[in-house]
């Protein structure tokens, strides 16, 4: 029992360590993890080389998570301009399993979004990204280090991800 | 594995890591989790105070990957578990941990590992953490893509059945198997441009397990197999799946010789505004555990997904849910989505969807002419795909239809009509047979302004009575809830649940009028429930006080039974 608090406050004094320095977010500053999913026409994409030039929101979500499905629909109506002013990309990753993942496509196409969407029917994508529930929502800068995330969703959330956005966008432009 | 090697080994490679970082970008990630409960006695819904007062369930999972190796560990700790956890769940230590290392050729991983093939008929080793389910593989995965769209996968090793004393417990059991897969599009590239997809598969996966009996002569390795087949064509796509699992005498099939089963079809139409999805199901003798001995949740090796819709509405998602009978099933279920124009009369200026779904389950239908049970091939009888019985499990039609009227206003109204066999799918000890449930729900969010908005649901269920036309199970019940939401940080909610009156409440809740208790017969039962919670980016607390009934909670068709409680839940959840 000893050693293994022992070993409990040195990987946290680790952690802590690695840290140091970092924004208030810890997630930022870190690359997405890689993971290989499949695409809704079965095709393997690795998510830590999607191949998006610019920015890059990954959200988690699900057929059966209200609050996710509110979150895409509400970004889905702005995502055109997001677009447009950022050059941003959404990726959808779906966590249904193969209950309701036949659903997945049904819902896309019918909600008619434009997003990636891919498919994490066994959790292996949320457990390298540390999802602890739904839905989940990570900006990645062009290079694919996150910047901001979110774990909830409210109305209006989707402004505060807006202007993190906008953040990303000019200071790509300042370099 | 030797732990404090296994230990010694991880910090020395996150020593290496970190101070690496600067250079090579090796990266740690994890998330955790603790639940705190302090419970109060509440004789009225029977709800006890345990004796330590306080319960907490903690976890964190730590990962590191530097280039292309990689290690992560989750602690664990049960101090004791919160209600309703599994109750062999106790101390503190390392729940599971794993090293591996991954190229595009090679992903190999020895330790603790989670994975799925197909459907995951066959094979499912998954977690999910807020209902204490875990049945990790404790051993080595092998995953190789020799070529593009080829994929081949082994494992082989001991699932979790438990976490005692801050340790894994193993099965008794040894799980191993391989599963290949084939999508034609990318293997092949004379069809990389064709508009039809196609995608092959095959599993083979096997147990082994001491014979203990004296008294049977029980087959010691178990195999089960299988293929499957999708299919995508423009706009419509199918899938299916079909197992076959071997002699497998067990305590779910009263030790029966008997094969099993199990098939999966699902057919997929969408277009820009509509969706129409089309399953099928044929499950027999399919419960496939690594501990033949073993019920429940327990050990399952494969996962047989439920045909139902998934609720999330209050008391349609926990009064009478629904999972999956392993010992046998023929299900369907249809669903149809479809967006109204935006812009159209009937659509509005924001646009209106609508979503309909139906869902059955019925028993197998087991064929006992021709066959002696009691003769010495041990088969009980004889059952074929998709030959159904007429007594049903489950049915549920409902509807609902969802409209934004203005920038800030929205509803949604549904609809549900359940019916469930409580013999079978057994939810409640207050009925017997099939119950049968009308719900409605009322669903209305409105946004103040841009960062402030409330949501408003009312809920209304109404049980048929029984046969004798008594009130069958608790009677109905009517639900209010009220959120209000500050973006992207704060939030209060409060609910009351009510078990409106009736005759048989003053019983099912052991209200003494006499002793001067309520007479719930006039006043139902109200169950209040007040949260809040704090969202700072990927941190998220949430405090909640009040009154829960029991019973079951469900997460992706596995259910457990959760105790009627009292008290403060604190739960806190970060990301890292």
């Amino acid at each position: 029992m000893k050693k293994v608090l022992l070993f409990v406050g040195l990987s946290i004094a680790l952690m802590t360590n690695a840290q140091d320095g970092e924004a208030h977010n810890e997630e930022a500053g870190k690359k997405v993890a890689s993971v290989i999913l499949e695409n809704m026409d079965g095709d393997e994409v690795n998510t830590g080389e999607m191949g998006f030039e610019g920015p890059v929101i990954i959200s988690f979500w699900a057929t059966w998570c209200t609050p996710c499905k509110k979150e895409l629909n509400t970004i889905n109506e702005l995502y055109l301009d997001w677009q447009d002013e950022t050059g941003v990309n959404l990726v959808a990753v779906s966590i249904d399993d193969e209950r309701t993942k036949s659903k997945v496509p049904m819902y896309v196409n019918a909600k008619m979004w434009d997003y990636t969407v891919l498919m994490d029917p066994n959790g292996d994508f949320k457990r390298a990204m540390g999802v602890n529930n739904v839905p989940h929502t990570f900006l990645l800068d062009k290079d694919g280090t996150i910047v901001y995330s979110h774990n909830n969703y409210a109305p209006g959330d989707e402004d505060s991800l807006y202007e993190e956005l906008l953040k990303l966008a000019s200071s790509d432009v300042k370099e | 594995m030797n732990k404090i090697t296994f230990c010694a080994l991880i910090l020395s490679i996150s020593t290496l890591g970190n101070a690496q970082e600067q250079n090579s970008g090796g990266t740690i990630t994890g998330n955790m989790e603790t639940s705190f409960q302090y419970l109060n006695e509440d004789s009225l819904i029977g709800a006890a105070q345990p004796d330590t007062k306080g319960l907490m369930n903690s976890y964190m999972n730590v990962f590191y990957t530097q280039g292309n190796f990689k290690a992560g560990m989750r602690f664990e700790s049960y101090l004791p578990r919160i209600q309703g956890y599994p109750n062999r769940f106790d101390g503190t230590g390392i729940g599971m941990r794993y090293v591996g290392y991954e190229n595009d050729f090679i992903d190999i991983t020895l330790g603790s590992f989670y994975e799925q093939f197909g459907s995951g008929m066959i094979f499912r080793a998954y977690e999910d953490r807020a209902l204490g389910y875990d049945n990790l593989m404790d051993g080595g995965r092998v995953v190789l893509r020799p070529i593009p769209g080829v994929k081949i996968k082994g494992v082989y090793g001991r699932q979790r059945l438990s976490f005692q004393n801050g340790l894994i417990v193993h099965s008794d059991g040894i799980t191993r198997g391989f599963d290949g897969e084939v999508n034609l599009n990318s293997a092949i590239k004379a069809l990389k441009l064709s508009k039809l997809k196609i995608t092959l598969g095959g599993s083979f996966m096997s147990k082994w397990q001491d014979d203990s009996r004296e008294d049977l002569i029980l087959p010691e390795n178990v195999g089960a197999y299988g293929g499957r087949l999708k299919l995508k064509y423009k706009k419509f796509a199918l899938d299916g799946e079909y197992i076959i699992k071997e002699q497998d005498p067990s305590s779910d099939n009263n030790y029966v010789y008997n094969y099993g089963h199990a098939a999966l079809l699902n057919f997929n139409y969408s277009t820009r505004g509509l969706g129409v999805a089309l399953s099928a199901k044929s499950v027999d003798n399919m419960s496939f555990r690594s501990d033949r001995t073993k019920t429940l949740q327990d050990l399952f090796i494969n996962y047989l997904p439920s045909m139902n819709k998934v609720h999330t509405y209050n008391l349609v998602s926990s009064l009478y849910p629904y999972a999956t009978q392993p010992v046998g099933e023929i299900a369907f279920q249809g669903e149809v989505l479809y967006t109204l124009k935006r812009g159209s009369k009937l659509g509005g200026k924001y646009g209106t969807s609508i979503n309909l779904n139906y869902s059955s389950a019925y028993g197998p239908n087991r064929d006992l002419s021709g066959v002696n049970a009691q003769d010495s091939t041990g088969i009980a009888y004889s059952t074929g795909l998709f030959d159904m019985s007429d007594s049903l499990y489950w049915q549920d039609i409902n509807v609902n239809m969802y409209r934004k009227f203005n920038k800030s206003f929205y509803m949604r109204v549904s609809y549900f009509n359940i019916s469930l066999n409580n013999d079978v799918g057994k939810v409640t000890g207050d009925a017997k047979g099939i119950i049968n449930t009308n719900i409605g729900v009322i669903d209305m969010g409105y946004k103040i302004n841009k960062k402030h908005s409330i949501r408003a649901e009312l809920q209304a269920l109404i049980v048929t009575p029984d046969k004798y036309g008594k009130v069958n199970d608790k009677g109905d019940w009517a639900t209010v809830l009220i959120e209000y939401n500050i973006s992207p940080s704060l939030f209060f909610s409060v609910m009351d649940q009510w078990n409106l009156p009736n005759d048989k409440l003053n019983d099912i809740y052991g209200s003494d009028t006499d002793a001067g208790d309520d007479d719930l017969t006039k006043t139902g039962l109200h169950f209040p429930y007040v949260s809040a919670g704090y969202i700072h980016e990927a941190t998220r607390v949430t405090v909640g006080y009040g009154r829960q009934r029991a019973g079951l909670f469900c997460v992706g068709g596995v259910c457990r039974f959760v105790p009627a409680s009292n008290g403060l839940t604190v739960s806190i959840t970060h990301s890292f």
